[in-house]
């Protein structure tokens, strides 16, 4: 493992690359409310990150990456565009590996930019792409914003695909929603059972806690509008598996998404996306030609990405987590920007798994 | 040396391990005045006996200063990381049974299934503005369960007793808590939902593989295990 020292010159240095290619020099506090964090990625942040706490400022957290400071600073006084870099420590816990670290250096490279977001996808790609031209890496791309065209646009309620894609992020819930809402799902006696029954809400139980009886007669209304909907039927499931396992190379994955996009026009604009992102990065001399896409990927990492999602990987060395990731989250500011929004997409470098690598190269 | 044995200091769960060492030839008793922690083991030489509250147990053991410790299920897999590689499970002792479950007001007449407790915490964060707040000091164990579950929306609040009653005091939604009978929770006008319990637990005997006995004390340690197994 390369020592600390070393480490930090070899961030200092991805910074300063950072900074030539237009990133102003940024610094986050390492203690972060908790609440905020909290909010944004629920309860299982706290398996990820360590919290601590005083008796005066509450919980707080070891920051467990800089993605949410950097866009409270900008949202608090940010000029447009902007581009950020910063370098430091980022803390994750460990619970079940004691082989991955829980305290590493992060280098990262963000833009916030209203006007052309393809060209920042680009960007962001082909800047942390061209600091680690140095070793040999397999790179991954993603787009979370194709799947979710594609739960917009099914023949169905509201109300599931606000469920759909509330759990986009978990693939296995959603999966199960799916099968659920497309009526393939196993019935649940308890529920079928109170959808029947004639009036539900006449009982003896006492009414405690915060939820009101109010709200429990809304969800049992939701429900029997959900068990009189049609199912989501048997071809619009198929298109989302479709597209799920769209695994190709980018000139390829955009052929088979346009095929899909004919009978799934949803994603038709996301795909004109994807199409733009791809000449932005041509452009900019990516090599698209052999550049893997992968449509679920992304699905499962903490971050909140919603759009182009992006992984360079140690071909061989599946025990070492990526050497660099990144995204668009462009929901995420909507969150933390209580009413306003900036889209925004940036990545981060482990200089301490580059530096790993390049020594053994 | 001698073999440090880790056993409850207090109330039925120390009664019940004594009975159980007892049956098996193996002697436990509480030395001194009735308020000193102190204890001796008879019917067999070279054990040492440690009175310790049940919840400190697991930690002992993980750090190798008992090398036999009684406990529940539940704490061990609360309290230790990676647990089946800090400890063994000797044996299931067969008392202190009690489930890991969760329960909300039985006045939810729409939530029976963590599917149910899902959307009900989606609503009730958009309705309310923060997110449903379950008691529980079973924190890693009812937070990975509801992780593998998929439900989101939740938080935990610690509760570390009287957990039943924090619906009622407006301090949390539901709960999250240890019950052999369920009739506190029944008292308390909450329900069990129905997908079975995040854990089941008992007492149990647990050997430390976090310390190496030298050669007297593991014939010690043998013919302990022998005459309990």
């Amino acid at each position: 493992m390369s020592t600390k020292a070393k480490v930090r010159a070899r961030a200092a240095q991805l910074r300063r690359a950072f900074e030539d290619a237009g990133g102003e020099f940024v610094e986050a506090a390492m203690l972060q409310p908790a609440e905020i964090l909290l909010d944004l990625y629920g309860e299982d942040i706290r398996a990820r990150a360590y919290v601590t706490s005083d008796a005066l400022r509450g919980e707080q957290m070891l920051r467990p990456d800089f993605t949410v400071p950097v866009v409270q600073m900008h949202m608090d006084h940010g000029a447009e565009p902007a581009r950020y870099t910063y370098a430091g420590e980022v803390f994750r816990r460990q619970e079940d590996d004691d082989t991955r670290e829980s305290e590493y250096v992060q280098v990262g490279f963000e833009i916030f930019d209203r006007e052309e977001p393809a060209a920042a996808d680009a960007e962001v790609f082909s800047v942390i792409g061209d600091t680690l031209s140095g070793v040999s890496l397999r790179a991954a791309t993603g787009d979370i914003g194709i799947l979710t065209a594609a739960v917009r646009g099914l023949e169905t309620t509201e109300r599931r695909k606000r469920a759909l894609l509330r759990h986009i992020w978990r693939p296995r819930r959603f999966r199960a929603l799916l099968d659920r809402f497309s009526g393939r799902g196993r019935k649940v006696s308890s529920r079928t059972t109170l959808i029947q029954s004639s009036d539900p809400m006449k009982h003896d139980f006492p009414d405690i806690g915060m939820r009101t009886q109010t709200e429990v007669a809304e969800r049992i209304d939701a429900l029997r509008e959900d068990a009189a909907a049609p199912p989501i039927s048997a071809r619009e499931v198929g298109l989302i598996d479709a597209l799920l396992n769209v695994r190709e190379t980018l000139p390829f994955a955009l052929e088979h998404l346009r095929d899909l996009a004919v009978d799934m026009p949803a994603i038709t604009d996301a795909t004109l996306r994807l199409q733009e992102r791809i000449e932005a990065m041509s452009a900019r001399g990516v090599d698209v030609t052999n550049l893997e896409f992968e449509a679920s990927y992304g699905r499962t990492s903490m971050e909140y990405y919603d759009g182009f999602v992006f992984g360079f990987y140690a071909p061989g060395r599946a025990d070492l987590p990526p050497v660099a990731t990144g995204g668009r989250y462009d929901a995420l500011t909507r969150v933390l920007g209580q009413g306003s929004e900036i889209p925004a997409v940036g990545g981060v470098i482990r200089p301490g798994l580059l530096l790993d690598l390049e020594v053994s190269a | 040396m001698t073999i440090k044995l880790g056993v409850p200091s207090k109330g039925r769960l120390m009664d019940k391990t004594f009975d159980w060492f007892q049956s098996r030839g193996v002697t436990l008793s509480r030395t001194g005045s009735n308020r000193e922690y102190a204890g001796a083991v008879a019917g067999i030489d070279g054990v040492d006996l440690v009175l310790l509250s049940a919840g400190e147990i697991p930690r002992e053991l993980m750090a190798g200063r008992i090398h036999l410790g009684v406990t529940g299920t539940d704490l061990v897999r609360e309290k230790l990381g990676r647990w089946e590689q800090q400890v063994e499970e000797v044996a299931p002792m067969g008392f202190g049974k009690a489930d890991l479950i969760i329960a909300v007001p039985s006045c939810w007449v729409d939530v029976n299934t963590l599917d149910d407790l899902d959307a009900a915490a989606a609503a009730f964060r958009e309705h309310h503005g923060y997110r449903m707040r379950i008691a529980t000091k079973y924190h890693r164990l009812v937070r990975e369960y509801l992780r593998d579950n998929g439900v989101a929306d939740y938080q935990l609040v610690d509760s570390q007793g009287a957990t039943e009653g924090t619906v009622k005091n407006l301090t949390a939604e539901a709960v999250a808590d240890i019950t052999s009978t369920g009739e506190t929770l029944w008292a308390n006008h909450l329900k069990i939902l129905l997908d079975g319990p995040i854990l089941r637990s008992q007492a149990t005997l647990w050997r430390s593989r976090m310390t190496e006995p030298n050669d007297a004390d593991r014939a010690t340690q043998s013919q302990l295990l022998n005459m309990l197994g």
